[in-house]
């Protein structure tokens, strides 16, 4: 096993845990393959079990010859470590740091894993491409589900089925792919069933610095509209960015080839820019020395808040296209991989009634993010504390499960989930023992044979004692299209993600759980009144009887 | 009312407030000798009472009229267009007017009649009695006595008749000690700890300019530090910055030289004075109203400013009240300059922390009649009750409002009351309707004879106090006697529902506050039900035992099951609908009239777009 050769030191005893709010624990400290764990000796429970993978990045320090090694995790928890013996310390350290960085996806704990529970229903299945197109097809008879990208020989980052126009050939597709970037021709994203209106996406056209126009991609994107009616076009980026594009051969929709499209830029910034809000953040969080102007002077630095806002108002718009103008919508930035996406399926949780339910969510990140190829394991490698500048590290998951969050504040009642559900798939997003966040496609899962290799987190989420945990005691299903606001007033820090191992949140908790007691409470006693009902009723037709035989 | 010259002018446009794109509604504007109504198209009413207005303006004229901003104290702000400049100069002028009273009896409280005989309007005064407070702190006591050194106002105009003093300290001693404190504010008890027995007290700056002295101030104090039997030593806290502490000596005033009292320990917890509060909130109100505003634009005017800086000091200064007796059991003085604006947010505050009493409906009303009514703020000049010196007007209650209202995001569970209940009462230290907050000490209060002449706000709260009960409040918590709050700076967030609680587009859509609060109410519904229903059944079981025969006959006969029976003639009935209609509904407590007009808005099919506006321009195709 080729782990054994980067643990030098797999146990060290008399080692002190020091973790935010907890009183400081003496433990063995023992180092698997995949985990870091501490247990205290008193009662053999183990203190600390922590993914290698979820470690983000590691300091260390001595004192003598105790030395000290504070790990900093990819969900923003910092724990310190004091580790007696300066071999043992150097040893742990280079360790870990081997161990959370392996270059190898085969080498991840989700192939590893055994389950511990019986698997009912096998997430890996829960979703298929056809299943969702049911829901659609029985409203349209316009589209289709076309298998042209089986091989991904079309698209690399496509899953092998998608939804077409139904007048458009697999040939015609083949040739649109090579005027959108990366192959991603437009398709279908989000179906609204109340008039009919679409939202694609796709990648940007390869239009260039000669505008070089495609027919089969109008042809697509027009077969979309109904007679005499426009659409909207909706560019992530600024004009300005997407005119620079050309110079690269990329480019935009030029109004004289897309008469009936009006096209709208918005700019959601990307990569580099997301990384560096998010570790000016999470740094502005971990500070508590802060006096309150340099808090706030912190927090509007970070810009997320600002990230938060363009994003949200972006999805605003598309699902005001779509609800109120009753046009349909293309939505695409460069790649079509991430703000693109963002959008799409903050557009359907505002319009989409099934967006909010557990089930109807999880469907959405597996369709409009996993199998719409998302690159999670470029995006989430490193999280807030990467010293390295890297290229491809974006929170851009995190700010979509933020703009949720968010809407969740205003509408509390409207989602069938909780904020912890949110904070779950944040975790496992950049650290899992399941399959489901591994890859950057449907193809290098494929590749990969995550199916048969590994878990679906579907599969351990939808157990019922996993989903009593993320269900929201408030939801009442809402049919409306729901409208959030997005004014600075109204979009807070989500403390549940930034401040979570900063601050007690004993007080909060409780409060929480006296609330779904006095729900519980409601529902018992409604039973019990209705039992009581139906007794009496029952006492009182007995009595008619008796007096009426 | 002489000042009315136009009372109705039709066609006028209400501007919605945040939208970029000038969405209004039409409607006609009304004036009335109290209020200003607006009923638009739809009939929704907007009442807006004249004392309520902090300021209006007149813009200049455009193409669809003249344009009247009118910003209000509990700040709801309203934008109207009046089509014709004439109506626009003529209300202008009467509300400039009406807003602005010259007088006490003028305002609202000596006309408001809210059908009640003169015994239930003494009662109402009498339901808070501050003698009954002291006795259940525990004072008087062997170190504590009532004094009468002020029955007559003479010692000290602005404090109450009764004070609770050391039993030490002599009438010369008090005496001395006022001649030596800034408007003769001398040291007193502001609340006693039992268990400790320590207390707070509270006073003015005293008048030792660069070197003065005072043997009767300097016994006083040794007084109460004696009248802690565990711990000798005192702090003496003094809520100014350092700096304007100091400035105040070349004037003849500022604070206590350690060496000259015997077992004092001086501190500085540096909270600004009422100007500096006033032009903070000022700005902030600034930034809110800013159209189109951007999260960087929000924040930075957050950080400039400096509310939030303004009030985390207020509570660290609380908290460093609370900690004094608690862990160090220590007795504490408390004074600013005049000892009235920031001694009384910190000496409650601090008691608040201490006494979960006071964080009850009926104790949170004794704590606001003891520490600011009582003692001498000056709600009258703060709140701009009459045309004054605006100089004098600052937010220094509202501050201290807001300082319970983190405490109450901090412990959900420690409050009785709700955050509507903080509201409420601040839409009433403005709306000069009840008697309580008019004039600015008792003995102005007593010359005004409020008692006879108004009526006293709390029995109207208490009797509404459904609507501001907390439904997570858990009074039997042992945990919850101290609060300890955490003061690291994220812990102070905006209050949105204060400052913008009439611009309900930026509120959450959908209230999980009122949904519990309908909740429990239903639970007790509920259980009454199941007892009725228990009894009911009990009755009817006897009456069949009582005919068993004749039943076990008839059951003969009907062999089918009767629940198969009671399905066909039992529906299951949907219990209390109120429920599903307030799910779907936003809107803050819903018998609060304040917020009813919103409702409807709301409750229609789909909720209006919002601050969308920013996002969107220009749409059509």
């Amino acid at each position: 096993m080729e782990f054994a050769e980067l643990i030098k030191t797999p146990r060290v005893d008399n080692v002190v845990l020091h973790r935010p709010f907890y009183p400081a624990v003496e433990g063995t400290l023992c180092l698997t393959g995949h985990h870091l764990i501490l247990s205290s000796r008193q009662d053999n429970t183990e203190e600390l079990w922590l993914l290698h993978s979820n470690i983000d990045a590691i300091d260390k320090r001595f004192v003598g010859s105790l030395g000290t090694i504070i790990i900093k995790c990819k969900d923003f928890r910092i724990i310190q470590l004091d580790i007696p013996g300066m071999e043992e310390c150097l040893n742990i350290a280079s360790s870990i740091e081997a161990l959370s960085t392996l270059d190898s996806i085969t080498l991840m704990y989700p192939f590893f894993y055994r389950p511990m529970f019986e698997v009912i229903e096998d997430g890996w299945h829960s979703f298929l491409p056809e299943q969702e197109f049911e829901l659609y097809s029985s409203a349209s008879g316009e589209w289709r589900l076309s298998y042209v990208n089986k091989e991904f020989a079309v698209c690399p980052s496509y899953p092998p089925t998608v939804i077409v126009p139904k007048s458009i050939d697999d040939e015609a597709l083949r040739k649109v792919a090579t005027f959108r970037h990366g192959g991603r021709f437009p398709v279908l994203s989000y179906y609204h069933q109340k008039n009919g209106m679409v939202i694609m996406r796709s990648g940007q056209p390869l239009t260039g610095t000669n505008g070089r126009r495609c027919k089969e991609d109008e042809k697509l994107i027009n077969a979309t509209l109904r007679v005499g009616k426009r659409g909207y076009i909706i560019d992530t980026r600024s004009l300005n960015v997407a005119q620079q594009a050309r110079a690269k051969g990329g480019g935009f929709e030029q109004e004289a080839h897309y008469p009936q499209w009006r096209r709208i830029h918005k700019s959601i910034e990307r990569y580099h820019i997301l990384q560096e809000s998010l570790i000016k953040l999470v740094e502005a969080c971990n500070d508590q020395t802060h006096n309150m102007d340099r808090w706030l002077s912190k927090l509007e630095a970070s810009n997320w808040l600002t990230h938060i806002k363009e994003i949200l108002t972006t999805a605003c718009l598309a699902a005001q296209c779509i609800d109120r103008e009753g046009a349909s919508v293309l939505i695409h930035g460069t790649e079509g991989t991430d703000s693109t996406l963002q959008v799409t399926s903050l557009a359907q949780i505002i319009l989409e009634p099934r967006s909010r339910t557990i089930r109807g969510f999880e469907a959405l990140i597996e369709r409009e993010w996993l199998q719409a190829g998302h690159p999670f394991q470029q995006r989430c490698a490193q999280s807030a504390y990467c010293n390295t500048k890297q290229k491809w590290e974006a929170p851009v998951f995190l700010l979509f499960l933020d703009c949720v969050w968010q809407i969740l504040r205003q509408f509390p009642c409207s989602f069938e989930f909780n904020e912890n559900f949110l904070i779950m798939l944040f975790e496992h997003a950049y650290a899992s023992q399941f399959g489901t966040f591994l890859g950057n496609s449907e193809s290098e899962r494929c590749k990969l044979k995550l199916q048969q290799k590994t878990m679906s987190l579907w599969s351990w989420v939808n157990q019922p004692s996993e989903l009593s945990k993320y269900t929201n005691p408030l939801f009442e299903a809402n049919n409306l299209v729901i409208w959030p606001s997005v004014a600075p007033q109204s979009l807070p820090l989500w403390e549940g993600i930034f401040l979570r191992w900063n601050r007690s949140s004993k007080y909060l908790d409780e409060a929480y759980e006296e609330m779904v007691n006095i729900i519980e409470y409601n529902k018992e006693l409604q039973a019990k009144v209705n039992i009581l009902r139906r007794q009496l009723a029952e006492l009182e037709t007995e009595d008619g009887m008796q007096e009426s035989p | 009312m002489e000042h009315i010259r136009t009372t109705k002018v039709e066609q006028v446009k209400l501007l919605d407030r945040f939208s970029t794109s000038n969405k209004s509604l039409t409607g006609t504007l009304y004036l009335t000798a109290t209020h200003l109504l607006f009923i638009d198209s739809h009939q929704k009413e907007t009442w807006i009472l004249h004392h309520h207005i902090a300021s209006v303006e007149k813009l200049a004229l455009t193409t669809s009229g003249c344009p009247l901003v009118i910003q209000c104290k509990n700040f709801r702000i309203v934008h109207f267009i009046v089509p014709r400049e004439r109506d626009c100069h003529d209300i202008y002028n009467s509300l400039l007017q009406l807003s602005k009273q010259a007088k006490y009896e003028d305002l609202y409280a000596f006309s408001y009649n809210p059908k009640q005989n003169d015994s239930e309007r003494l009662q109402g005064w009498q339901l808070i009695d501050l003698a009954e407070e002291y006795k259940r702190m525990g004072v008087p006591n062997s170190h504590w006595e009532l004094s009468d050194a002020n029955r007559e106002y003479k010692i000290c105009e602005t404090y109450p008749r009764e004070l609770y003093v050391p039993w030490t300290a002599s009438k010369p001693i008090i005496v001395g000690s006022s001649k030596f404190r800034s408007k003769g504010r001398f040291p007193v008890l502001s609340y006693y700890h039992q268990d400790k027995k320590a207390a707070i007290c509270r006073c003015s700056q005293p008048l030792s300019g660069f070197s003065a002295r005072c043997v009767e101030d300097e016994h006083l104090l040794q007084a109460i530090s004696k009248a802690n039997p565990v711990n000798r030593y005192m702090y003496v806290v003094d809520t100014r910055p350092k700096l304007n502490a100091m400035a105040n000596r070349a004037a003849g005033k500022g604070y206590e030289n350690e060496d000259n009292y015997s077992s004092i320990r001086f501190q500085f917890v540096g909270i600004e004075n009422i100007h500096v509060m006033r032009s903070s909130l000022q700005k902030l109100l600034e930034v809110n109203g800013t159209k189109g505003l951007s999260v960087n634009d929000f924040y930075s005017g957050l950080e400039s400013s400096g509310w939030l800086r303004h009030i985390k000091a207020v509570m660290d200064a609380a908290i460093f009240l609370a900690k004094a007796i608690m862990v160090e059991n220590a007795s504490v003085l408390v004074h600013c300059s005049d000892g009235w604006d920031r001694t009384s947010q910190v000496c409650s505050l601090g008691s608040l922390l201490l006494d979960s009493y006071y964080r009850t409906i009926k104790g949170f009303m004794v704590l606001i009649d003891k520490d600011w009514i009582s003692f001498g703020h000056k709600f009258s000049e703060r709140c701009g009750h009459l045309d004054g010196d605006p100089k004098e007007v600052s937010p220094v209650f509202t501050q201290f409002l807001e300082c319970v209202w983190h405490l109450t995001e901090q412990f959900p569970q420690a409050f009785e009351f709700n955050e509507a209940f903080l509201l409420q009462i601040h839409e009433h230290i403005h709306s000069c309707q009840f008697g309580n907050f008019l004039g600015n000490c008792q003995k102005e209060r007593e010359e005004l004879k409020l008692k006879e002449k108004t009526y006293s706000l709390w029995p109207f709260l208490l009797e509404d106090q459904k609507k501001y009960l907390n439904p997570l409040y858990s009074s039997k918590s042992h945990r919850f006697i101290v609060l300890e709050p955490n003061t690291v700076s994220f812990n102070f967030k905006f209050w949105r529902n204060m400052y913008h609680q009439f611009d309900r587009t930026l509120h959450p859509r959908q209230s999980v506050f009122n949904i519990i609060m309908n909740m429990n109410e239903q639970n007790k519904q509920l259980e009454k039900d199941i007892k009725d229903l228990e009894s009911k059944i009990k009755q009817r079981k006897n009456k069949q035992t009582d005919d068993i025969l004749t039943k076990e006959l008839l059951h003969s006969f009907h062999p089918e099951s009767p629940t198969l029976k009671t399905s066909l003639c039992f529906k299951e009935q949907t219990l209390l609908p109120v429920n599903d209609s307030l799910r779907t509904i936003e809107g803050s407590s819903p018998a609060d009239n304040r917020y009813s007009d919103y409702a409807e808005e709301f409750s229609k099919s789909e909720p209006a777009v919002v601050s969308l506006e920013y996002g969107v321009a220009r749409m059509t195709c």
